[in-house]
């Protein structure tokens, strides 16, 4: 739980958030963002369209991670909201809403069908919430199947999108994509900070010791997952907008989950700058390897292994966790007048 | 006469349902682990049958007879080689290695055996399509009665093993209280070692008769693990018996939603499993296992 500063004798100990570091991070990573909306024009439609398939990963990584690192909870079925976000897009298309407004719409229609989806799968835990989440997104899957207008199970495009000439198309694309980005970092990290991050990162210890000591968990969890399903959603959209068409197979497969898996992982479970290194890696990995097809994946499965075995913490943590620096302030750090410690 | 027909179909279908789910259900039971490959481990079970009839051209039930010893080997090996680790590391831990090691599994059978479709009911002989025709609209396929009787007969034999032999009730113990078990000196980790052996071979002899009843292919695991789990939480967790009702109500809702329309088949059962879930009973289940 977060403790206030304490008041007594000030001058021995400093409970400190704000570190010169965290401040010096936080500037850099808004300057960089600010430096990423100019790509479009700078650097062409193919580099947009390049990080646009990164920032995606991004989104599905970071929302991975708010579920897992920190509600412990384990989904394999995120792919649902992905689909229903991009199927989701295409079906508003057609009742006459522009495809930009469907996509934001789509993507929030998603956070609410995380809604009811939250009662159902929330009453399982561990590994049966995993194939839980996995069964919601197969039924989402047949649904969106059985429907001819949105093109059975042969898929569809997103032919309105053809308006817009191709370079601005992909750049409001990059747009909507780098501002969902933001947004969903930015409030996983607001949400840390507040009362309900701590609750989390309780339940993610142990959940029966936070439920006695007066955490909502089931509350706190509904919340990660309703984020997780707008995230997500707005992931699958974009995903639609960046290739135009789509399948069930593609969108509703389970092998998105498997990179969410393996991002996380590696980058670092259960950190907030983690995710965002395991996407960039993952993007660079797979753009490097994919051609190896089957073999690729079987390296992918292996290295999450090996990650999940030996260095739980991913990458950014064990970084973390080695140098002992913070660079985005979530947590509390205790000052003394010799050393520090985390709070 | 459709209708009995459907239903018929769906308890047979239940039994092969109840076999692959009991391996799933005796590993959950017994270590508190979901194994997210044992789907796939179902599938390696039926390659190497494929195999060993490809190579050999003898029946796919003498195959298993030589497939099956070899699962149990492997069974013990991934507890030693990966499971127990995984244990160890909490309760996240499991699942993500699990799923890696389905990954693994689907691409390397990719990588083997190619993507094609493969099946060892022709092998199999006259059993895959033989019949009893009660009448015109009814007949009862000699291969869904056998499926049905070895399901009983494995999940009888584990509950006698777990309840009547010293290794059952050690089994049981450690499932208990497995620290407490340690103190009167049973070695958990091969009680484990020992449950994730006997869930793999039974997911193999779910293997075989996938095999024989329809086709397979590498990336078929997936489903498989999703009708077992849905088995095990309809049928209500921890109980064998329970699994074999459970199974066979998924069945019955695949067979009876595919009466209606071919394309129901698989969403009737998700759905199925979605309202025992979302029922009173459904939070009960899982209260129940809360406590445990």
């Amino acid at each position: 739980m977060i403790q206030e500063p304490a008041a007594e004798s000030p001058a021995r100990y400093r409970v400190e958030r704000w570190t010169a570091l965290s401040y010096a991070t936080t500037a850099a990573i808004g300057a960089l963002v600010v430096a990423l909306i100019f790509v479009p024009p700078v650097l062409g439609t193919t580099v947009t369209q390049q990080l646009t398939s990164l920032l995606i990963l991004v989104i599905l990584a970071v929302m991975w991670n708010a579920l897992a690192g920190y509600g412990g909870l384990v989904s394999v079925g995120q792919q649902a909201f992905i689909g229903i976000g991009a199927y989701g897009t295409v079906y508003l298309n057609q009742k006459g809403i522009p495809p930009y407004a469907a996509m934001i719409l789509a993507a929030i229609g998603a956070g609410a069908l995380a809604v009811p989806t939250s009662f159902l799968v929330l009453r399982l835990r561990g590994g049966q919430f995993a194939i839980g989440t996995w069964v919601v997104a197969e039924v989402f899957a047949l649904f969106v199947a059985l429907d001819q207008s949105l093109g059975g199970g042969t898929g569809i495009s997103l032919t309105t999108l053809d308006v817009y000439a191709p370079d601005r198309r992909q750049a409001y694309t990059y747009w909507l994509a780098l501002g969902l980005a933001t947004l969903l970092l930015v409030a996983v990290f607001l949400i840390l900070r507040t009362r309900l991050g701590a609750n989390l990162q309780a339940i993610r210890d142990d959940e029966e010791a936070a439920a006695s000591v007066g955490v909502s968990v089931t509350r706190a969890k509904r919340i990660l997952f309703v984020l997780a399903g707008l995230g997500c959603g707005g992931a699958g959209a974009v995903y639609l907008a960046n290739t135009l068409f789509i399948d069930t197979p593609s969108v509703f497969g389970v092998q998105w989950s498997a990179y969410m898996i393996f991002m996380v992982l590696v980058g670092g479970l259960g950190t907030v700058e983690g995710p965002v290194i395991g996407a960039i890696l993952f993007y660079v990995i797979q753009n490097r390897f994919a051609d190896y097809g089957a073999w690729y994946l079987v390296g992918l499965g292996a290295v999450a292994i090996i990650f999940a075995l030996f260095l739980p913490r991913g990458l950014w943590g064990e970084l973390e966790a080695r140098s002992r620096l913070r660079f985005l302030p979530v947590g509390y750090l205790l000052r003394t007048a010799g050393k520090r410690d985390d709070g | 006469m459709d209708w009995v027909n459907a239903v018929v179909q769906g308890i047979l279908l239940g039994g092969f349902y109840a076999l692959l789910a009991c391996g799933l259900s005796l590993m959950f039971g017994v270590m508190r682990i979901i194994n997210l490959a044992h789907g796939d481990i179902a599938v390696v079970g039926a390659y190497l049958i494929w195999v060993v009839v490809d190579h050999t051209s003898i029946s796919p039930f003498a195959a298993a007879v030589i497939v099956l010893p070899i699962m149990l080997v492997l069974g013990y090996a991934l507890h030693l080689l990966l499971l127990e680790r995984s244990r160890r590391a909490g309760t996240l831990i499991p699942l993500l290695t699990t799923f890696g090691l389905a990954v693994i599994i689907q691409n390397v059978l990719l990588q083997v055996f190619s993507p094609d479709v493969q099946s060892v009911g022709g092998a199999a002989g006259d059993i895959t399509t033989a019949s009893w025709q009660v009448n015109d609209q009814l007949s009862i396929p000699v291969v869904g009665i056998v499926i049905l009787l070895v399901a009983i007969g494995v999940l009888g034999g584990l509950q006698l093993f777990l309840t009547r032999t010293s290794p059952g009730r050690e089994m049981r113990a450690t499932a208990e209280d497995s620290d407490t078990a340690e103190l009167v000196g049973i070695n958990s980790r091969a009680v484990y070692a020992r449950a994730t052996a006997l869930a793999v071979a039974t997911a193999a002899l779910a293997g075989l008769f996938l095999g024989i009843r329809t086709s397979f292919e590498p990336t078929s695991g997936s489903m498989q693990l999703i009708f077992a789990f849905e088995a095990v939480v309809i049928g209500g967790f921890g109980s064998l018996w329970g699994t074999l009702i459970g199974g066979i109500v998924l069945g019955v809702a695949q067979t009876v939603g595919a009466q209606i329309n071919p394309q129901y088949s698989m969403l009737a059962g998700h759905l199925v499993f979605l309202a025992v879930l979302a029922s009173p009973r459904g939070g009960i289940l899982v209260g129940r296992w809360a406590q445990r």
